[in-house]
C-alpha cells in the first residue's frame, strides 16, 4: 500500500545492524524499513538471526553498529522502557501476564498514576476504546488465567497498544494457536495495519505470511537475503527455497551396510496428558550403520521425544526397544547401561551443571559405577586420568579440568558433552540441535564424530531444526509436526521442498 | 567509568578463609559504631569479649562446650542447602533429638551401658525423620521447605511445653522440666574437672565425617550435582527425591544429635530453654564457612566466643549483651555480600558507552 506514494520518512528503519555473540554473527548489516499500514512477514530458518534482530530493536540486546531510526529520526534505545517510549510494543511467545489478575490489573501492571494512585477509570476507558478501535475486545474483570490461550494473546496485544504501541512485533504468534484462533488474530492485525499502525509477523510457516503481510523479509545465517513484495503469484515453494537457500544436495558419505534395529519406538505417546499427550503414537527405528534425522519445526514434540528416549519422560503408552530388547518405562539409568549416548539440546541447562568442575560434569552420568566409584566411595584418581584423556582426544579447550564448566565456550562445552558419552562407545547415539549456537570448526568436528560413529555400525538419531545438517548427516530424515511422525523421507529423495512442505504439515504434497 | 562484575573460571582456595575474614573483620568494624554509640571504646569492648572467652584453659574449654551444639546444627545447615534443601528446621530437629534421648535415658528397663549409644541413635532418628517430613513434603507435593522446616519448629516447640508443663513434667521441679535422665545415660567427661563432655568428640568426628562425605563418597556428589542443578542431574539419571530425603535424614540427624549432646552432656534433662536458638544460629555459621564442613568448626567457635563473651563485655562495659545478636546477624550479612566474590571478581572498566 506504499507503492506509489510520495512517502514520507519510514516510521521505523533499521541500517547496518550488526550483533554477534562469540564468533558467531547473529546479525550482519541487516536494513529492514517499515512504513505505516505495513504487515512486514520475518521469515527464516530458527537460528537465522530473527530473534536476536528484534530483540536489538526492543532493546533487549545492544548492537555492535547500526542505527535505529523512528520517523527518520535516530534513536537509542537500551531497554524495553525505551522501546516502549517510542512506540514499539512486542508480543513474545510466552506471555508475560499476571493469572491472577483480571484483564485491566494486567493491562495497569507497571503503569504509574498520578500520585501513585491507579486510574482505574481511565484504563476501563482506554479498553473499550481498543476493543472499538481494532476489533480486539476483553472483558475487563476476567482473570488472566481464565482466558484462552487466544484470549492471553489478544491481552498482550492489548497491552502493548495501551501502552501507546505503534510498532507491534509478534515473535511466532501463530505457534500456539489453532487455526481459527489464527484467523482471529489476522483480523486484528488487519484491522491494526488499516489504522496506520505497522507490524512485524515472524513465522515458520509459509502460508501464513503469504496470506497476511504486505511485504516478506527473508533472513539467513544472520544476513538479510532478500526483501519482496508479497504478490498473489508467490508460491510456498518459492518462499521455501529463498529460506533454505539453494536446493541442498546431500554430500557423498561412505556407503555403510545397514544392520538390525538398535532403537526401535512403536507407538509411542507422551508427554501433556494421557487424554491429550504431546507426542501421538509415534514410531521410528534407528538402524546399526545409519543416521536418521528428526526435521521439525521448533516446539512440535521433538524435545518430548528426546525425553522419552532419554529416559527422564516415561511415556504413557508404546514401547521402546533397544538392541532387541523391550523395555518398559526405562529409567535413565537403564538407557544408560544399555549403550544409549544421549547429548541434550539444552546444554547449559539439561546436560551440565556449569557452577561445578569440568571434571564432573564429564562423569556426571557415570558418577557411581567403576572405574569412577566403587560401593559409593569416589576414587578421584580415575576420574582425572579419564577426564584429561579426554579434554586431550577431543581437543576440549580449557585451562585445566576443574575449571567451573560455565567459563568454556558453547562449542567446548558440546565436545565435553559428546566426549562424555562417545568414550563409552554408545551403541546408539541420541543428539538434539547438536550445532546449534557453535561455531564452524566445532560444526565440523562434530559431524565427523557423527559419520564416524555410523561408519563403525552404530546407530544416531540426530533431531535438529537445521535443514541444511540433516541433509549434510542423515541416511533417513522424519517429519514431526505437532507430535506425530508425517512422513520419513530417504537422503537421496529429500528436498527442501518436499521436507519443508512436511513441516509445515502438509502430508499429501511429500 | 564503571563497575563489572566478571565471571571467575576457578574459585581460589585462599578465598574459603579470606573471605570469611574479611567478613568478620567489616562486621567487627560495623559493630564498632554501636558499641561506640553505648558509650564504650570498641577496642576494649572486643578486647574484653574476646579475652574473656580465651584467656584460660577453663575459658576455652567453656567456649568449645558452648561451640559444640552450634558445630552440628552448622554442619546440618550446610550439608542441607549445598543440596539447596533449605532446611530452617534445625531448631526443631535439635529439641526432638535433645527430647528423644532424654527419654531413653530415662529408661530404666534397659541395661546401662545400652543407654549412651541408643541415646545417640534415637536422637539421630528423631532429628533426621522430622527432616525427612519435610524432604517429602517437598518433593511428593512440592511444598515449600523453607514454610514447612520452620513452621516445624513451633510445632516441636509447643508440643514439648505442652509435655513439660504436663505429662512429662517432673514431680520434684516447679519449672517446666522432664525428669533427669540415669546417671548412666550421661555423657562421660573427657577432661577432668571440666565440662568438656562426649558430645564435643562427637561433633569433631561428625565435622570430619561430613566433608569425607562431601568430598569422597558419590552421594556427596549427587548432593552437590542436585543442589546446583536438578535438571542435570536428572538428565544424568541421578534419583533426585532419594537425594533429597538422604540429605534431609543426614541434616536432620545432625542437628538432632546436637540436641542428644546438650541434653545428655550438659543438663541431663529437657527443659525450656534447652536450646538458645542454636538451630537458626546454624544457619549464620553454615553461610560463614560457605557451607564447608571444616569450615564450620572454626565459625561456630566465633559464634561462641561472640556469645559467650558477650556477657563478660556487658558486665565490664555497660554495652547491652544484645550486641552478640547484632553481630550474628550482621556477619550474615556481610557474608552474603563476600559470597558475590567467590564467582565473581569485580573489574573497573573505562567504556566509550554506558
Amino acid at each position: 500500500m506504499t507503492e506509489g506514494m510520495t512517502e514520507t520518512a519510514p516510521m521505523l528503519a533499521l541500517r547496518g545492524i550488526c550483533k554477534s555473540f562469540g564468533a558467531v554473527r547473529a546479525n550482519w548489516e541487516v536494513d529492514l524499513t517499515l512504513h505505516r499500514g505495513d504487515i512486514l512477514g520475518l521469515l527464516g530458518e530458527n537460528g537465522a538471526g530473527k530473534t536476536t534482530l528484534m530483540n536489538v530493536l526492543f532493546g533487549t540486546y545492544s548492537a555492535d553498529a547500526g542505527q535505529i531510526e523512528i520517523d527518520g529520526e535516530a534513536v537509542t534505545i537500551n531497554d524495553s522502557a525505551a522501546a516502549i517510549a517510542h512506540g514499539i510494543g512486542m508480543v513474545h511467545q510466552h506471555f508475560h501476564l499476571v493469572a491472577h489478575h483480571g484483564v485491566l490489573e494486567n493491562l495497569m501492571v507497571g503503569q504509574k498514576g498520578r500520585y501513585g494512585m491507579l486510574d482505574r477509570a481511565h484504563a476501563i476507558e482506554r479498553l473499550a476504546w481498543i476493543g472499538e478501535e481494532y476489533e480486539l475486545r476483553l472483558a475487563p474483570e476476567t482473570p488472566a488465567g481464565a482466558l484462552t490461550i487466544g484470549e492471553q494473546q489478544r491481552l498482550e496485544i492489548i497491552k502493548a497498544l495501551y501502552r501507546g504501541a505503534r510498532i507491534l512485533i509478534l515473535d511466532e504468534p501463530t505457534a500456539v494457536l489453532t487455526p481459527q484462533e489464527a484467523d482471529g488474530l489476522f483480523k486484528a492485525m488487519r484491522a491494526l495495519a488499516d489504522k496506520g499502525m505497522g507490524v512485524i509477523f515472524i513465522s515458520h510457516k509459509l502460508f501464513e505470511v503469504r496470506e497476511i503481510t504486505n511485504r516478506i523479509m527473508i533472513m539467513r545465517h544472520g544476513v538479510v537475503t532478500t526483501t519482496l513484495d508479497n504478490t498473489p503469484d508467490l508460491t510456498d515453494r518459492q518462499l521455501g527455497e529463498l529460506m533454505c537457500g539453494h536446493e541442498l544436495t546431500p554430500p557423498e558419505k561412505p556407503a555403510v551396510a545397514v544392520g538390525r534395529v538398535l532403537l526401535g519406538l512403536s507407538n509411542i505417546s507422551a508427554g501433556g496428558t494421557p487424554d491429550r499427550p504431546v507426542l501421538k503414537d509415534i514410531s521410528l527405528e534407528v538402524r546399526a550403520g545409519e543416521i536418521l534425522g528428526l526435521a521439525g519445526v521448533s516446539g512440535n514434540g521433538q524435545s518430548e521425544l528426546a525425553e522419552v528416549i532419554s529416559g527422564v519422560l516415561p511415556p504413557h503408552e508404546g514401547a521402546i526397544e533397544i538392541d532387541g530388547e523391550r523395555l518398559h518405562r526405562p529409567s535413565v539409568r537403564e538407557i544408560t547401561a544399555r549403550g544409549v549416548g544421549r547429548v541434550p539440546e539444552d546444554r547449559m541447562g539439561t546436560g551440565l551443571v556449569t557452577t561445578l568442575p569440568l571434571s564432573d560434569n564429564m562423569v556426571l552420568p557415570r558418577i557411581d559405577r567403576p572405574p569412577f566409584s566403587r560401593h559409593g566411595i569416589i576414587d578421584h584418581r580415575a576420574i582425572r586420568e579419564f577426564v584429561t584423556k579426554q579434554v586431550e582426544r577431543y581437543g576440549i579447550q580449557t585451562a585445566a579440568i576443574d575449571v567451573r564448566t560455565g567459563t568454556l565456550s558453547g562449542g567446548n562445552l558440546q565436545k565435553a558433552l559428546l566426549a562424555r558419552e562417545l568414550a563409552w562407545d554408545p551403541l546408539v547415539l541420541l543428539v538434539a540441535q547438536p550445532t546449534r549456537g557453535i561455531d564452524v570448526g566445532a560444526t565440523e568436528f562434530v559431524h565427523r564424530q557423527f559419520l564416524d560413529l555410523r561408519a563403525r555400525g552404530r546407530g544416531l538419531l540426530v533431531i535438529s531444526e537445521d535443514l541444511e545438517e540433516l541433509f549434510t548427516l542423515a541416511d533417513r530424515i522424519a517429519v514431526i509436526y505437532e507430535g506425530r511422525i508425517m512422513g520419513i523421507i530417504p537422503a537421496a529423495e529429500a528436498t527442501t521442498r518436499n521436507v519443508g512442505l512436511l513441516m509445515a504439515g502438509y502430508r499429501e504434497a511429500a | 567509568m564503571r563497575l563489572r562484575l566478571e565471571q571467575r573460571e576457578k574459585t581460589s582456595p585462599w578465598l574459603n578463609i579470606t573471605l570469611p575474614l574479611a567478613a568478620i573483620a567489616a562486621t567487627l568494624v560495623l559493630c564498632g559504631g554501636l558499641i561506640a554509640l553505648a558509650g564504650a571504646n570498641a577496642i576494649d569492648a572486643y578486647g574484653v569479649l574476646f579475652a574473656s572467652a580465651l584467656e584460660s584453659k577453663f575459658a576455652l574449654v567453656e567456649t568449645i562446650v558452648k561451640a559444640t551444639p552450634m558445630v552440628l546444627t552448622g554442619l546440618a545447615v550446610a550439608i542441607a542447602f549445598r543440596a539447596k534443601f533449605w532446611n530452617i528446621g534445625a531448631e526443631g530437629q535439635f529439641l526432638l533429638g535433645a527430647m528423644a534421648a532424654v527419654y531413653v535415658g530415662t529408661q530404666e528397663s534397659l541395661p546401662g551401658w545400652s543407654l549412651v549409644p541408643l541415646m545417640i541413635v534415637a536422637g539421630i532418628l528423631a532429628g533426621g525423620l522430622w527432616a525427612v517430613l519435610a524432604a517429602v513434603l517437598k518433593t511428593r507435593f512440592k511444598v515449600d521447605d523453607v514454610v514447612t522446616t520452620l513452621l516445624l519448629n513451633f510445632v516441636v516447640f509447643y508440643a514439648m511445653m505442652a509435655l513439660l508443663d504436663g505429662p512429662w513434667k517432673d514431680p520434684l521441679s516447679g519449672y517446666p522440666d522432664s525428669p533427669d535422665i540415669l546417671p548412666a545415660a550421661e555423657f562421660p567427661i573427657l577432661l577432668h574437672a571440666t565440662r568438656l563432655h562426649l558430645g564435643v568428640l562427637l561433633a569433631a568426628l561428625a565435622a570430619l565425617f561430613l566433608w569425607w562425605l562431601m568430598r569422597f563418597t558419590t552421594l556427596g556428589f549427587a548432593i552437590r550435582a542436585v543442589g546446583e542443578n536438578p535438571r542435570a542431574a536428572r538428565y544424568a539419571g541421578l534419583n533426585i527425591t532419594r537425594v533429597i530425603i538422604l540429605t534431609a535424614m543426614i541434616s536432620g540427624g545432625l542437628a538432632g544429635l546436637a540436641g542428644v549432646g546438650e541434653a545428655a552432656g550438659l543438663h541431663y534433662q529437657v527443659m525450656a530453654g534447652i536450646s538458645t536458638g542454636y538451630g537458626y544460629t546454624g544457619i549464620v555459621i553454615a553461610m560463614l564457612a560457605r557451607l564447608n564442613p571444616l569450615g564450620v568448626v572454626p565459625s561456630a567457635i566465633f559464634f561462641a566466643i561472640v556469645i559467650t563473651g558477650a556477657d563478660a563485655m556487658s558486665r565490664s562495659t555497660g554495652v547491652p549483651v544484645f550486641l552478640s545478636d547484632v553481630i550474628q546477624g550482621t556477619a550474615l550479612m556481610t557474608m552474603m555480600i563476600a559470597l558475590l566474590f567467590t564467582s565473581y571478581r569485580v573489574r573497573l572498566s573505562l567504556s566509550a558507552h554506558g
